[in-house]
């Protein structure tokens, strides 16, 4: 299939950067990323510039692929990441835009490579629980409810992408927030330190420069893991509670 | 920095401010329209002009009316702050607009919002501020000791020409949208989602957001087609 | 040719580990403070020693070429993690573990080390649920098992299909505390691109910042190296994109040995190649074949018919279907250990019974799985004599709730129905047992160069049982250097804070700067990709599933001359002084070269069939693998010599405790 692609060149995060149009012969089976490695094989070729873009394990779990397709955080399909997008999904004559994920706490690196540095930060703040190697009772010390063990995984499922801030019509980050905290505050493990963890993590969420959430549900959506925002609430809960009653006396 | 202004400060608490105030202009919307039926009745404005004077002159009432009125400042302008600080979070906009996939609604919170505020400003001016301090007609009831102000009267003059009807009713689909969008989103953000229940929330919150301007929407219609 | 000594301690088997750390050297608290360590990668072995050396109070330096510390490869294990913890009461011990695992190794691997695995493999899952890892639990609300790769025991412990994922998370977690800390410093978008040695010791590395293209100097007391696998090699496998063995390699330019370079696991159940622009394999959990059965068409007419489309999977008549794993192997059957499924999928390709386009594809087939499934779900529900239809709409049912995830991601890729057509897959690279020779202390020769993970030639011998890798990363990471770095560390404490401004650290970055300029320079025509996919090719062809003499010299010229017409006419477009990706493959493409040249050497030296490595030339008169005890019960590390060519050196491996014996699944 022939295809027109509008792709976001920008030389480094100072560059203003804009749309280029190339041709690409793609076929089927190709996977998003692999119709882009023919385009920078081609681009190679003329001794071109190739057009950069995040990618690593290519099977959907790594959350390094990053861009917007059509419009869309990692493309048209749903539970979908752009490594595991295939050009079946495309027809003969398409023109499809490829822009990199947009927020002001996501700066361009290059073409479609953003920086998603800050969510290691939110992490950083808080998004562990503080346990030191070695210290660690019998793995079957403290039982965990399945159901709550699943709910904890479907939280924990994150692959950290980015999708959700570059979905979100605020460039949000709750969505990512969120799943962190609920994985962590529904185990017994976590919760220990649960409201700590809901205040730092959500003030650095803060300081990073994303926006708020307004429950647009888009994070949802475009999520490749489809993380539920009922963990935003349940994040809007936890910061409730440790705001107003907290059990540190301090303060 | 103590707790409180750091909660009230941060995203969520900020969040919260808007969802918190927004539910109580949701409970006030009810009553409000409960009330404003009342111009629906046939007695010549007797029920509408009597509750109008009851709300102006409760002390009880009148207490809670400036709590509204603050309410709907800080909804108003907190609103608009989140609104601002949410456009600049993404100063580079995308190229390619196809792929919005949540409500328009959801999206256009603050421009509705701005919307309502000025149909709130034009609705106030119009009748609160003069049965507050404007120079209304006094009409006197049987079985009343004294005159009241007739607001009834106002209301109907008002109602009568078509463009001001029109303003009412566009301004009650922009109360829908917000509603719409608004009603169960002060839910999730109180923190309130759950499989059994959200549901719920939201099935009523669109028979809220249909009902209420609907109501509202009525009376000027009434008033206009078949008084 | 040096006899190299691991190190192991004396005593017991079962107290070696447990004496030696009562009786090694410690480095005091106000020390620890003013040592400081490189830690390159952070995947499950880096991540997890560079949390565990921040609390334990060493000064930390920690590097990954990611954006982010979470996107390491040990993100994409699927199956699961052993451990010893006999919760399911089946009679599994560490010394069961300990067996398996050298068993299912060839008896390549070192017996201390495997035992010391074995005995802290419990640990790491205590230390990983108080982490937050949740792995599945049953009803009760304790920790749930399934049995793995063909072993006898339930002792895996596993978190849905995305194991790796969730262990990785909680190691970068627990790294991220120790960089809220500072504690450890974090570097990431970082290549490591040379070692720096100071008196013979490991001082320092040479990195670039991906971002700007800036070289950097970094000192530390000591280095270590969590740097993966090197299965890229063959351009595809089943590793990501950005695997590479640079980081290994410039130690080994540096003076350490690559062990047992030619071990190498193939995965039977991997999908396909479907064209010559694919980028990478995806493998599907070896778990598939505990219900798939593996076949090919008996006549060629029929192999004709199914690759120009003309005829479908399912309308070949029972008899006219090979299931040749069955056939081979009947104890065993569809559940054959990896490396042999994956030789008698290539053996049944190469006779001409390949199932797509390409020829090489063999089936998988569900179909007898839902018609077993299905009449039992039926009789369960109270049908005894259900149609075609019911039993079909049961079995899909059950065989959705074991496998529905993997059936959704194959029909994602290939645009095909498993649960309609049988699914066709094909073995790839996937892991790779050799790597820098290490002892006991997983210090390589080098002193004060540690390689832990994947990155060191390891536990798991010439071949890795299913769901060890974890274990063997995060038991590394966690519970064995933190401990064994203490015995290079504590003569170290007088050694004051290294300055990167020495002569050694400013020749080690000129010559980096050289490399670089020097690849540019070369200005050719040809695409870094398209001399990775020749490399691949010739990796595969001579020296991937099954190897010979004649092929492997061949191998050795055609790698030999890829490698000058890399350096004559490879085209780096752009800069070095900005986030340039081409540069970053070019170098390690020509680092995939010299390496692909010791493994054919180390493939071709290796005369015997062992674990990954299979010699056509050493087989039984079944085509089964022959091993060569007498001669070759040993690893071979290989020293990079620039004038003479790469010098094998030897460590003799001494069985005390199991009895070698010859593999067999009839």
């Amino acid at each position: 299939m022939k295809l027109t692609l509008q792709i976001w060149r920008q030389n480094g995060p100072q560059d203003k950067g804009k749309i280029e149009n190339y041709q690409v012969d793609a076929t089927e089976e190709m996977s998003f990323l692999e119709m882009l490695d023919v385009l920078n094989q081609q681009l190679i070729e003329e001794k071109k510039d190739p057009v950069a873009f995040d990618h690593d394990c290519r099977e959907g779990i790594c959350g390094a692929c990053s861009m917007v397709i059509n419009g869309r955080p990692h493309g048209p399909q749903k539970a979908t990441t752009t490594c595991q997008l295939h050009m079946r999904h495309f027809k003969d004559g398409d023109t499809i835009v490829i822009e990199p994920f947009r927020a002001n706490a996501f700066p361009v690196v290059k073409d479609l490579v953003v920086d998603r540095s800050a969510f290691d930060r939110i992490i950083q703040s808080g998004g562990y629980i503080s346990v030191n190697t070695g210290q660690a009772p019998d793995g079957n010390d403290i039982p965990i409810e399945k159901g709550i063990s699943a709910t904890a995984f479907d939280a924990a499922a994150c692959i950290g992408c980015g999708a959700c801030v570059a979905a979100c019509p605020n460039a949000s980050a709750m969505l990512f927030t969120s799943a962190k905290v609920s994985h962590l505050a529904l185990l017994p493990q976590g919760a220990v330190e649960g409201e700590r963890r809901a205040q730092s993590m959500v003030a650095q969420m803060d300081k990073e420069g994303f926006g708020f959430c307004s429950n647009t549900g888009a994070c949802e959506i475009e999520c490749p893991k489809e993380i539920s925002i009922s963990n935003i609430a349940r994040l809007n809960r936890q910061y409730l509670k440790s705001s107003i009653a907290s059990s540190e006396i301090n303060e | 920095m103590n707790w409180f202004l750091r909660f009230f400060t941060s995203s969520i608490g900020r969040k919260l401010i808007m969802s918190l105030t927004g539910l109580f202009l949701i409970v006030f919307l009810v009553i409000h329209l409960i009330g404003n039926l009342q111009l629906l009745n046939d007695d010549n404005g007797l029920s509408f002009n009597t509750y109008a004077y009851f709300m102006t002159t409760n002390g009880l009432i009148k207490t809670v009316s400036y709590g509204l009125y603050l309410f709907i400042l800080l909804h108003a302008f907190q609103g608009i702050l989140i609104a601002k600080v949410n456009k600049s979070s993404r100063k580079n906009r995308y190229v390619s607009n196809q792929g919005q996939v949540a409500n328009w609604e959801s999206r256009n919170m603050a421009i509705l919002g701005i919307l309502i505020f000025a149909f709130l400003l034009m609705h106030m001016g119009d009748f609160w501020l003069k049965m507050k301090m404007g120079q209304l007609d006094m009409v006197k009831y049987d079985g009343y000791d004294h005159p009241v102000k007739d607001l009834y009267g106002r209301v109907s003059i008002a109602f009568n020409q078509l463009w001001i009807v029109a303003i009412y009713v566009i301004g009650q689909i922009a109360l829908y949208l917000h509603l719409k969008h608004g009603f169960a989103s002060a839910f999730q953000t109180l923190g309130w989602n759950h499989p059994k229940y959200t549901p719920l929330i939201k099935s009523v919150g669109l028979v809220y957001a249909i009902l209420i301007p609907l109501g509202f929407a009525l009376i000027p219609l009434y008033i206009y087609f078949v008084k | 040719m040096k006899k190299l000594d691991p190190k192991v301690p004396e005593g017991r088997l079962a107290d070696k580990w447990t004496d030696y750390k009562g009786t090694m050297n410690l480095v005091a608290p106000n020390n620890k403070r003013n040592i400081e360590v490189i830690v390159v990668g952070t995947g499950l072995a880096g991540a997890s020693a560079a949390a565990t050396l921040g609390e334990l109070g060493y000064k930390v330096k920690v590097f990954t070429f990611h954006d982010s510390p979470r996107r390491a490869h040990s993100i994409a294990a699927q199956g699961g993690i052993n451990a010893a913890k006999n919760y399911q009461n089946d009679g599994d011990s560490i010394y069961r573990l300990f067996y398996d695992t050298i068993k299912g190794g060839d008896y390549r691997s070192r017996e201390a080390n495997v035992h010391r695995l074995a005995e802290v493999s419990a640990n790491i899952i205590d230390q990983c649920v108080a982490q937050g890892v949740p792995f599945a639990r049953e009803y009760g609300g304790l920790l749930a098992n399934r049995s793995f790769g063909g072993v006898q025991v339930s002792r895996t412990f596993y978190a849905r299909g995305q194991t790796g994922q969730q262990l990785l998370i909680g190691a970068y977690q627990a790294l991220s505390r120790q960089v809220a800390t500072g504690q450890v410093e974090l570097h990431t978008r970082h290549e490591m691109l040379d070692l720096v040695l100071e008196e013979g010791k490991a001082r320092g590395i040479i990195t670039r910042n991906l971002v700007t293209g800036e070289i950097e100097r970094h000192a530390a007391h000591c280095v270590v190296l969590g740097t993966g696998g090197y299965g890229n090699v063959f351009y595809l496998s089943t590793n990501a994109m950005g695997c590479n063995v640079t980081a290994a390699w410039r130690a080994v330019k540096k003076g350490a040995l690559m062990a047992n370079p030619c071990y190498t696991q193939i995965h039977p159940t991997c999908i396909p190649v479907s064209g010559s622009y694919q980028s990478k394999l995806t493998l599907m959990s070896e778990s598939l074949r505990n219900d798939g059965r593996v076949w090919v068409p008996k006549k060629k007419s029929d192999v004709e018919a199914i690759r120009n489309g003309s005829l479908k999977a399912k309308d070949i008549a029972e008899e006219d279907r090979d299931y040749y794993l069955e056939r081979r192997y009947p104890a065993f059957g569809n559940l054959v250990p990896r490396d042999v499924a994956s030789r008698a999928a290539k053996q049944a390709c190469d006779s001409g019974h390949g199932v797509n386009k390409t020829g090489l594809a063999v089936f998988l087939d569900f179909a007898s799985a839902i018609q077993r499934y299905g009449k039992s779900e039926a009789f369960k529900h109270g049908i005894t004599d259900p149609d075609q239809e019911t039993i079909l709409k049961y079995g899909e049912q059950v065989v959705e709730q074991k496998y529905g995830n993997l059936f959704e991601m194959y029909e994602k890729i290939t645009g095909d129905d498993p649960y309609k057509t049988p699914m066709k897959i094909y073995p790839a690279v996937h892991y790779t047992m050799g790597g820098l020779w290490v002892d006991y202390n997983l210090e390589t020769n080098v002193p004060g160069l540690f390689a832990i993970g994947e990155c060191n030639f390891s536990d798991h011998g010439a071949n890795r049982l299913g769901a060890s890798a974890l274990m063997q990363g995060l038991a590394d990471g966690y519970f064995v250097l933190p401990y064994t770095i203490g015995q290079f560390l504590s003569h170290e404490i007088r050694v004051p804070k290294l300055k990167n401004d020495s002569p050694a650290f400013l020749e080690a970055e000129k010559a980096v700067v050289e490399r670089i300029d020097g690849i540019f320079a070369v200005n050719g025509n040809k695409s870094v990709e398209s001399f990775h996919r020749e490399l691949g090719l010739i990796m595969w062809e001579y020296c991937g599933m099954s190897r010979n003499a004649e092929g492997l010299k061949k191998a050795q010229k055609l790698i030999q001359d890829l490698r000058a017409e890399f350096h004559r006419d490879v085209f780096i477009p752009g800069d070095k002084n900005e986030y340039n990706p081409e540069l970053e493959k070019a170098l390690r493409v020509a680092d995939f070269m010299e390496l692909g040249e010791v493994m054919v050497l180390d493939a071709l030296n290796r005369e015997e069939s062992a674990g990954g490595h299979f010699r056509e030339e050493y087989q039984t008169a079944e085509g089964e693998a022959m091993r060569n005890d007498e001669d070759f019960t040993h690893v071979a590390a290989w020293e990079w010599n620039e004038e003479s060519g790469p010098i094998r050196h030897v460590e003799e491996l001494q069985f005390e405790n199991v009895e070698l014996k010859v593999r067999s699944y009839k």
